[in-house]
């Protein structure tokens, strides 16, 4: 059999869609365990980055500890979380270490993006917003964030990207999600689910970026994306 | 302002001779004959119209005129970093056309405004950049960059080693110089090369410049939008208008004393005769004898030597002869030795090299009119005063005149 | 994991460090292979890019879209053509290389500043002298970095290669770590490629270094 004839033979299996184990399960659990991490890394980072970002104290620590993280490989991180929690029940094998290592991955782009958004909001409208009788938290909510919400967005994105395409890996445990696919592909040596798998984990991740790319577009406040186009084009010039 | 408008040739003067020994010429004959730059295609107007221009050798031509004039263009074509449409460009009798743009460009110094060093050489490496693409042995490379690094001001020793990084804009733009005449080039080509520098030290630099050309007598089109930079270092003065057009090509006092046209006039400015100023230098006039004393010197041999000069101040100097400020004649009636103290301090010090206009308002500025004229060790060779200045600008004769330039 | 199993067995690590320093070695060559082989290519392709910038968006699409593929989907699409076998592992690797690394040697060029550019052809550089003795040591910086991010990225991603029966440390991790229930094989493992990523980010800063030191000479100063 061709590979082409194999997928049309697999995909013609109503059980490989909508059964227990059937793709749409396994889209459904990539996006739930995607979507958790994520919100958890966002809930973790965001104060973080806000903080440090707004007054700039422990910055130096916190942007060095992240870019170590962002070196550490996560099967490295699944391994290590593994024996500590294996003995935990229910999840301790099959679903915590990969929540912990896909969070701890999707933590530094988030904290380094907002980091950098706030030190790049020009220092005088900061300086005018305190001149007006603003609030530190005024401050940070009606001018610091809105400015630097592009790079916010940006960091949001490239976790967002970074979980959904990580989150393959936690089949390796036993998990569901779409890694499932993959992983029991290679080991039936069964070309179809295979590609399947890596078709739609793929699909998954572009979609994604493209979708944070148009909340990215959608969220920008025009004045500053007015700025932007505009620096963009003496840069050119 | 001045009545007088001289006619007269021999006293329609260039700048006087540098104290310096002239070298005799090295550098080329440039001539432009009908060159025309078109960006666009045929019919669009033209960047720089029809240009013919006889620049001799040795002398210092400046292109100057206002922004989109085509003097940044018209000296690209020199050395092909812009192609001319049409017309015909040579050095020497040859045409540039006739030679690969990178054999002809080793063959000609290049300096710009912002310098353009490069961040990962050395001084010594960078000023040696042309020898080396032109292949001379190191020995020799390593000769000439002492030289030449010698020869801008900047002590090999010091300097050879370092990274622009660790220069002053004034240091890169010497090594910019250095560089350009690395391999002794016939004609140099200068973009507002001290355009990027404050004016003080911009004065220094063009000052230091101009005494390098004594030495070196390059052929050199300078390109500059600042009038008076151009009447300080010609030996002749393009004056461009929009669209590449040649308003006036002469002498520096010729035009500043004839202005071509009612462009010419508006560009060189209502105050022509002041202009004129920056055609002379300081070296030119005749110094007055200083009265100099130092801290200690006792008051009545300073009073006799004031009544004797009849300048009404006798300049304070520091053991190596440098001066710290004015004594007035009347704060030396009494005996005993002189106070330092006493002295107004901050005199103005004027080199050989400035010209009038410069060194009459530095002396303007003061509070004492006379201005102490300074060896580059800083130390007193004699003094000038204003009415000396005013003198020469109610004569309309310039001190100094002989026409160097012809 | 087996209940009173100790998280390090220190006997296991001295009895197998032929083992283990085989895996490092593997580790090491399948990185290498990558970034060099990536290298190679992005190269290239930033050569031709700056040749005609209409080939900019093109490639720098297909690079960024390679590397939003999953790791793991990449070698799936790859193993029905090329097997499960140390090829496939490599071309996935290559690819995730080329984004950053074109994007970084692009930038690297791009920042050279344009008054050195003039001054380089006025002097009469021709355009490859100026590309090798002016623009690339100029950019080496920004490379670097590329090569830098490039290299721990690899490093992480190699590991992942084990799943298909490749994979260095990685090795150590899932076959004789998870799936042999065996914790001190994952540590060794998952460490010994933390201290990888970071030695190796530490080696290229300090090559880069060496080899700029006109930028140290810059940080002096200002």
């Amino acid at each position: 059999m061709t590979l082409i004839e194999e997928l049309g033979a697999w995909l013609a299996d109503p059980a490989h869609w909508t059964g227990p184990d059937g793709l749409l399960t396994r889209l459904l659990e990539h996006i739930a365990l995607s979507g958790a991490c994520l919100a958890m890394a966002v809930a973790i980072a965001l104060p973080i980055g806000l903080w440090i970002g707004h007054t700039g104290r422990g910055a130096a620590a916190v942007i060095r500890a992240a870019n170590i993280g962002q070196a550490l490989p996560t099967l490295g991180v699944i391994g290590i979380i593994l024996p500590l929690t294996a003995n935990i029940e229910p999840y301790g094998f099959d679903l915590i270490p990969s929540i912990v290592a896909l969070v701890a991955l999707a933590i530094p782009p988030i904290v380094t993006n907002t980091y950098a958004g706030l030190r790049q909001v020009d220092p005088e409208a900061i300086e005018a917003g305190r001149g007006m009788g603003m609030r530190e938290l005024q401050l940070l909510g009606l001018v610091e964030v809105p400015l630097a919400l592009p790079s916010v967005l940006a960091g949001l994105r490239i976790s967002a990207v970074q979980v959904v395409a990580t989150a393959t890996l936690a089949a390796v445990l036993g998990a569901g999600g779409l890694g499932r696919l993959i992983i029991d592909g290679i080991a039936q040596q069964d070309d179809a689910q295979l590609f399947i798998g890596a078709l739609l984990v793929a699909i998954l991740a572009i979609a994604t970026e493209l979708s944070f790319a148009g909340l990215q577009r959608l969220a920008i406040s025009p004045g500053v994306r007015g700025r932007r186009a505009v620096r963009e084009s003496a840069a050119d010039a | 302002m001045t009545t007088a408008a001289p006619d007269d040739r021999s006293t329609v003067a260039a700048r006087g001779q540098p104290t310096d020994t002239p070298a005799s010429t090295t550098g080329a004959v440039v001539e432009l004959d009908h060159v025309t730059k078109r960006y666009g295609p045929p019919g669009t107007p033209p960047a720089v119209n029809e240009l013919s221009l006889t620049i001799p050798a040795g002398e210092i031509c400046v292109l100057v005129g206002p922004s989109g004039c085509g003097k940044t263009t018209t000296m690209k074509m020199i050395n092909r970093l812009v192609e001319p449409t049409s017309g015909r460009l040579t050095i020497d009798g040859r045409d540039v056309m006739q030679l690969s743009p990178v054999d002809l460009r080793r063959q000609i110094g290049y300096v710009i405004q912002q310098v353009g060093l490069f961040p990962h050489m050395t001084v010594g490496d960078n000023t040696g950049v042309v020898p080396r693409l032109l292949r001379w042995p190191e020995a020799r490379i390593r000769e000439r960059v002492e030289e030449l690094l010698d020869l801008v001001g900047l002590e090999a020793a010091a300097y050879r080693d370092r990274y622009p990084s660790e220069l002053s804009g004034g240091e890169r733009q010497r090594v910019g110089v250095a560089r350009a005449l690395a391999a002794d080039p016939p004609v140099m080509l200068m973009d507002e090369p001290f355009g990027a520098v404050d004016p003080i030290r911009r004065d220094r630099l063009q000052n230091e410049f101009l005494r390098l050309q004594s030495r070196v007598r390059k052929t050199i089109v300078f390109v500059t939008h600042d009038v008076d930079e151009a009447i300080k270092m010609a030996d002749r003065i393009a004056i461009l208008q929009r669209g590449g057009i040649l308003a006036q090509y002469d002498t520096p006092d010729a035009i500043l004393s004839h202005p071509a046209n009612e462009f010419v006039e508006r560009f060189v400015g209502a105050d022509r005769g002041l202009k004129r100023l920056s055609l002379a230098r300081v070296r030119d006039l005749e110094l007055i004898r200083p009265v100099l004393v130092r801290a200690g010197t006792d008051r009545t041999d300073a009073r006799r030597e004031l009544q004797a000069s009849a300048i009404g101040f006798a300049l304070l100097v520091d053991d190596g002869g440098r001066p710290l400020g004015w004594i007035r004649d009347t704060d030396v009636d009494e005996q005993g030795p002189i106070d330092p103290e006493q002295a107004t301090p901050g005199a103005s010090l004027i080199e050989p090299e400035t010209t009038l206009r410069d060194a009459l308002s530095t002396m303007l500025a003061s509070s004492v009119q006379l201005g102490a004229v300074v060896d580059q060790n800083e130390r007193v060779v004699g003094l000038i005063s204003v009415d000396q200045i005013s003198e020469v600008l109610q004569s309309g004769n310039l001190p100094g005149s002989t026409d160097a330039t012809g | 994991m087996p209940p009173g199993e100790p998280l390090l067995r220190p006997d296991w690590v001295v009895n197998n460090l032929d083992v283990i320093g085989e895996r490092l070695a593997e580790h090491l060559g399948m990185t290498a292979t990558a970034v060099g082989v990536g290298f190679v290519i992005s190269f290239v392709l930033a050569l031709l890019i700056r040749r005609r910038r209409a080939l900019h968006a093109t490639v720098v699409g297909a690079a960024g879209i390679l590397y939003a593929i999953p790791s793991l989907a990449l070698f799936a699409f790859l193993i029905p053509f090329s097997g499960i076998s140390f090829v496939t592992a490599e071309i996935a690797l290559v690819s995730y290389t080329l984004l950053i690394l074109v994007r970084n040697i692009l930038l690297g060029l791009d920042s050279v500043p344009s008054d050195v550019l003039e001054a380089a052809d006025g002097m009469g550089y021709t355009s490859r002298q100026r590309l090798w003795r002016v623009e690339l040591p100029i950019a080496l910086p920004i490379i670097v970095a590329g090569l830098r991010i490039a290299t721990v990225t690899t490093i992480g991603l190699v590991t992942v290669t084990s799943l298909i029966g490749q994979g260095g440390l990685g090795y150590l991790i899932v076959v004789a770590g998870i799936n042999a229930f065996f914790p001190t094989a994952i540590y060794v493992g998952a460490l010994l490629s933390v201290a990888l990523a970071v030695a190796a980010d530490a080696l290229l800063l300090a090559v880069q270094r060496r080899l700029t030191p006109w930028s140290a000479a810059r940080g002096e100063t200002s």
